[in-house]
């Protein structure tokens, strides 16, 4: 079963607000001539801010806020964010993969930026709500 | 070199207590613009049966984030932070985390890999309750690009 899409906007402010908020001050994620200097095409968004909006649609999928029992991710590919109000946008999409003995739904998760595909391996196991029914 | 894998199972001391606040909770929803009530009031958090908001799933990372840095600053493991990049992330959850907490992380070394002239570190961060009942765990992959 796929799971509706869900469109998140990322732009350089919603990076300031998260290294603030997270603690996670890299540089890489705020300047230019810094990501630039160790290999970058710019900034990037922190890996943990992908992550935190791919659990934004796996709780929203699951309709609770408190239904991720695991979560996991693997960083495959950087997400740039341009400097201008648009930004950029990732993209995440899920399927059902199957049940876990404990009766948790296990959701196979995709997360595209540019057209590319940002997170590989990426999962998470829910307390079944309303997902399947 | 390559990163010496026996030291793999080396825990570090405890992390000084974390005090989870209201409003570092809703400054962190805020920042991931997650809406739920449950993040932001704690009426609609203690209708689900928590005593105060509930934190949403990746915020055990500003937990794990700064207990990471013992195994960072580790002078035996001489990790180059400027040429390390976040290679994977996973939670696994007891109980969402819950404002007024008083959060303990316990960082051990997972595994070591190298291959291709990288090396993969993953730290495991078990993170407690002030009473040391678990909270939530937490494995952070590094990967620390080579200099060829």
């Amino acid at each position: 079963m796929d799971l509706p899409t869900k469109k998140y906007p990322v732009t350089r402010a919603d990076l300031v607000r998260y290294a603030g908020a997270s603690g996670d001050f890299n540089p890489i994620h705020w300047n230019d001539r810094f990501a630039t200097k160790v290999g970058l095409p710019g900034v990037i968004a922190h890996g943990m801010l992908t992550m935190a909006l791919v659990g934004r649609a796996v709780t929203d999928w699951a309709g609770a806020p408190d239904a991720v029992v695991d979560f996991s991710v693997r960083f495959s590919r950087p997400v740039p964010v341009p400097d201008d109000e648009s930004g950029t946008e990732v993209e995440v999409s899920a399927q059902v993969k199957g049940t876990t003995d404990e009766g948790h739904t296990v959701l196979a998760i995709t997360a595209v930026c540019g057209g590319e595909k940002v997170l590989s391996q990426a999962k998470a196991t829910v307390r079944t709500s309303r997902l399947g029914k | 070199m390559p990163l010496d894998p026996s030291y793999v199972g080396r825990s570090y001391p405890p992390t000084k207590p974390y005090l989870v606040g209201r409003e570092k909770i809703r400054e962190f929803a805020n920042a991931i613009g997650a809406t739920d009530a449950a993040y932001h009031d704690p009426e609609a958090a203690r209708a689900l049966g928590y005593t105060d908001v509930i934190a949403p799933p990746t915020f055990p990372t500003v937990v794990s984030f700064a207990s990471n840095n013992a195994v960072v600053d580790d002078p035996d493991l001489a990790i180059d932070y400027s040429r390390v990049v976040h290679g994977d992330q996973r939670f696994s959850y007891t109980r969402p985390i819950v404002a007024g907490d008083e959060l303990v992380g316990r960082q051990t070394i997972a595994e070591i890999i190298s291959r291709g002239g990288h090396d993969f570190i993953t730290t495991r961060t078990d993170i407690t309750d002030a009473g040391g009942a678990p909270v939530a765990t937490s494995w952070s992959k590094l990967v620390i690009r080579g200099e060829g």
